[in-house]
């Protein structure tokens, strides 16, 4: 017998899509699709559309009418200072998180065995699983005056350099917990899984052969990184930092918790909406237009290709 | 071989476990200067552990290697006169075609001019003069298969070790190359240790072939001592196909009950009742099947009281047609008592 006889509306509905994968593509499609175009375009739409509103300044009410006084608000300097300082804050948390991921990131994708690279990813992946406030707070414990770091600074004799430290201008503060070094130390611990774990996919895609092929042709081995392994793995560098630098970019808590209170675009934003909605829709705009060209820059680095 | 000839490579008990698997198991091998020698075997069985621990990338467990007199198990793949064709080619995908060919000399500082002069040459040698600006994706399976190896052999190294490097080519392709590689031998003058699988192409190519079977070598010998002398039943079925006869209807026929190959091809099919000639030993049977393979026809006959026989005949003149028409037929098998090789590990 060639052809079932019995056939079940099962079988023929599946018969059927087997024949037309379009059709079965679009049903699987549609719901997630669905979900995008109407909880993430339309809400990405109404918040553009937003931004070029006003607020009444004795009603408080959003007047519906055209303008560009948001942007043009964006300008001012206070405005300004805080998108410099957002930027500058990401770029150095993720150049940090980058240079600070890398080892790790070898180790667990090229040297170690099988166990302990198990055991490490576990351990890279362990702090995700907690909640991050509650992983903000005890940085702000850890920071504080009385805490770790000032004892340990305390019982190596050197709470002279811990005070030279918090003395410099814009870094420094009363504590490391008030500090805008403190905030990056908190920005770095919290992202640098984020950018561990694409440097080790990337490093692990890189062929063994490929490195062999190096040594056989008569490279040491910090010839064979520098010349395979580096550029082979770069793009899951670029790829990991699109992570932190985005998502520094855009946080509102940890500035809120950490550091010297000044505002950070998402506190800004996180401030704004409570009395001027329309401003805050503007000033949002911002990481998009930051993140747009830096993930315009990560593609012709090739960041994409390595995903 | 001539034994004036320099040693190139020696394994001198050479064993390399990976934990409780003896991948290779006290190995003894010489290989010759500018020897073409093949190192065949299954999957499995060892050969390409060796070939990488010639070139540096495995440290044996025990014993030593030898390159030219030297003891080289302790040196690091990099501080080793010998290059490497990969299996995958191993090209490096960032690289141009001219990059890739012109690394080893790059890594030993080479000026840029000479440097240049010398890719040049090697893609003369390897026929693709001009596609030293592209890179290796842009290249077919061929293409980057004579890169890897103009890669290999700029640095003239003493050795070059050569990993299935055929195995990922079509069958007209791979043919074609061991010509190539074979005439590229002989111009360059380098000893080629050459990893395979396919028993023909290391019978095509190979001045001698080490013979791999679960981490240990069966037989060293050229071509013509491999097939037609193999010493274990292991080599007659890998090298070829062979009868492996053995039993009561050997002791009946011969008078021993040792383990012989014998090749079908050496087999002549006759009417039942032909004569067997003095020297021969002539046996009836049964053809039960008979396979139509186009420059010759295979025959399976059971022999009367015994196991069966596969003979080999050339299809000089006669058609498919003819040949099924054996089918069923009694038949008289005659050979040469001499044809018949007597296998270790029998009785």
């Amino acid at each position: 017998m060639l052809v079932a006889k019995r056939r079940s509306p099962v079988r023929l509905v599946s018969n059927y899509l087997y024949r037309h994968p379009l059709l079965f593509i679009m049903i699987l499609l549609l719901p997630p699709l669905a979900w995008f175009l109407i909880l993430y375009i339309s809400s990405l739409t109404a918040l553009l559309q937003q931004s070029f509103y006003s607020v009444n300044r004795f009603t408080m009410l959003v007047e519906k009418e055209f303008t560009w006084q948001n942007y043009e608000a964006l300008n001012e300097p206070a405005n300004r200072d805080i998108i410099r300082r957002t930027v500058l804050m990401a770029a150095a948390v993720t150049i940090t998180c980058a240079i600070l991921g890398f080892f790790p990131a070898f180790y667990m994708a090229r040297q170690a065995s099988y166990r302990v690279k198990g055991l490490l990813y576990i351990g890279v992946m362990i702090p995700l699983w907690s909640s991050y406030l509650v992983r903000v707070y005890s940085w702000k414990l850890i920071l504080a005056k009385e805490g770790v770091i000032s004892w340990f600074f305390e019982k190596a004799q050197m709470t002279s350099v811990l005070e030279w430290i918090l003395d410099r201008p814009v870094i420094g503060g009363n504590s490391l917990s008030v500090s805008t070094l403190g905030l990056y130390m908190v920005f770095v611990y919290i992202w640098l899984p984020y950018t561990i774990l694409p440097i080790a996919a990337a490093l692990e895609r890189v062929p063994q052969s490929l490195v062999d092929a190096s040594a056989d042709l008569g490279a040491k081995p910090l010839y064979s990184f520098r010349t395979v392994i580096l550029p082979l793995a770069f793009p899951g560098v670029v790829a990991g930092s699109i992570f932190t630098f985005s998502l520094t970019l855009g946080d509102y808590i940890i500035p809120s918790v950490i550091g010297d209170s000044s505002f950070y675009i998402g506190s800004a934003v996180s401030s704004l909406q409570s009395f001027n909605i329309p401003m805050a829709a503007a000033m949002t705009t911002v990481p998009l237009v930051v993140m747009l060209t830096y993930l315009m820059i990560a593609r012709r680095l090739g960041a994409f290709d390595a995903l | 071989m001539k034994s004036e000839q320099p040693v190139a490579v020696r394994f001198v008990e050479v064993s390399r476990h990976f934990g409780t698997i003896r991948a290779v198991n006290q190995v003894n091998l010489d290989i010759f200067d500018g020897e073409f020698f093949s190192l065949l075997g299954p999957s499995g069985s060892g050969k390409t552990t060796c070939l990488r621990m010639i070139a540096g990338f495995e440290q044996p467990t025990s014993g030593h290697i030898y390159l030219y007199g030297q003891p080289v198990s302790a040196l690091p793949p990099y501080e080793r006169d010998v290059n490497t064709v990969f299996q995958d080619y191993a090209l490096f995908p960032h690289m141009t075609i001219e990059q890739n060919i012109g690394y080893g000399l790059k890594v030993k500082g080479v000026p840029r001019a000479e440097r240049k002069k010398r890719i040049a040459e090697m893609l003369d040698l390897v026929r693709l003069p001009d596609v030293g600006k592209r890179k290796p994706n842009q290249l077919s399976g061929g293409q980057r298969q004579r890169v890897a190896l103009a890669r290999a052999l700029i640095n003239h190294p003493r050795v070059l070790l050569l990993d299935e490097p055929l195995g990922a080519l079509d069958l007209k392709l791979r043919q074609q190359m061991q010509y190539e590689l074979k005439s590229i031998q002989k111009q360059v003058g380098i000893t080629f240790i050459y990893v395979t699988h396919d028993q023909e192409e290391a019978l095509t190519m190979s001045d001698r072939i080490a013979v791999f079977n679960e981490g240990g070598i069966e037989q060293v010998g050229t071509p013509g001592e491999i097939y037609e002398s193999p010493q274990t039943a292991f080599v007659a079925g890998f090298v070829g196909t062979s009868n492996i006869i053995s039993g009561d209807w050997v002791e009946r026929v011969i008078g021993t009950r040792d383990l012989f190959s014998l090749r079908p091809e050496k087999i002549h099919i006759y009417p039942a009742g032909a004569d067997v000639p003095t020297g021969c030993i002539g046996l009836d049977g049964l053809v039960r099947d008979v396979v139509y393979l186009g420059v010759n026809t295979r025959y399976l006959v059971q022999i009367d009281g015994g196991g069966d026989l596969i003979a080999l005949k050339q299809n000089l003149d006669q058609s498919s047609v003819d040949i099924e028409a054996v089918r069923g037929q009694r038949v008289r098998l005659i050979w040469q008592k001499d044809q018949m090789r007597l296998l270790a590990g029998g009785g």
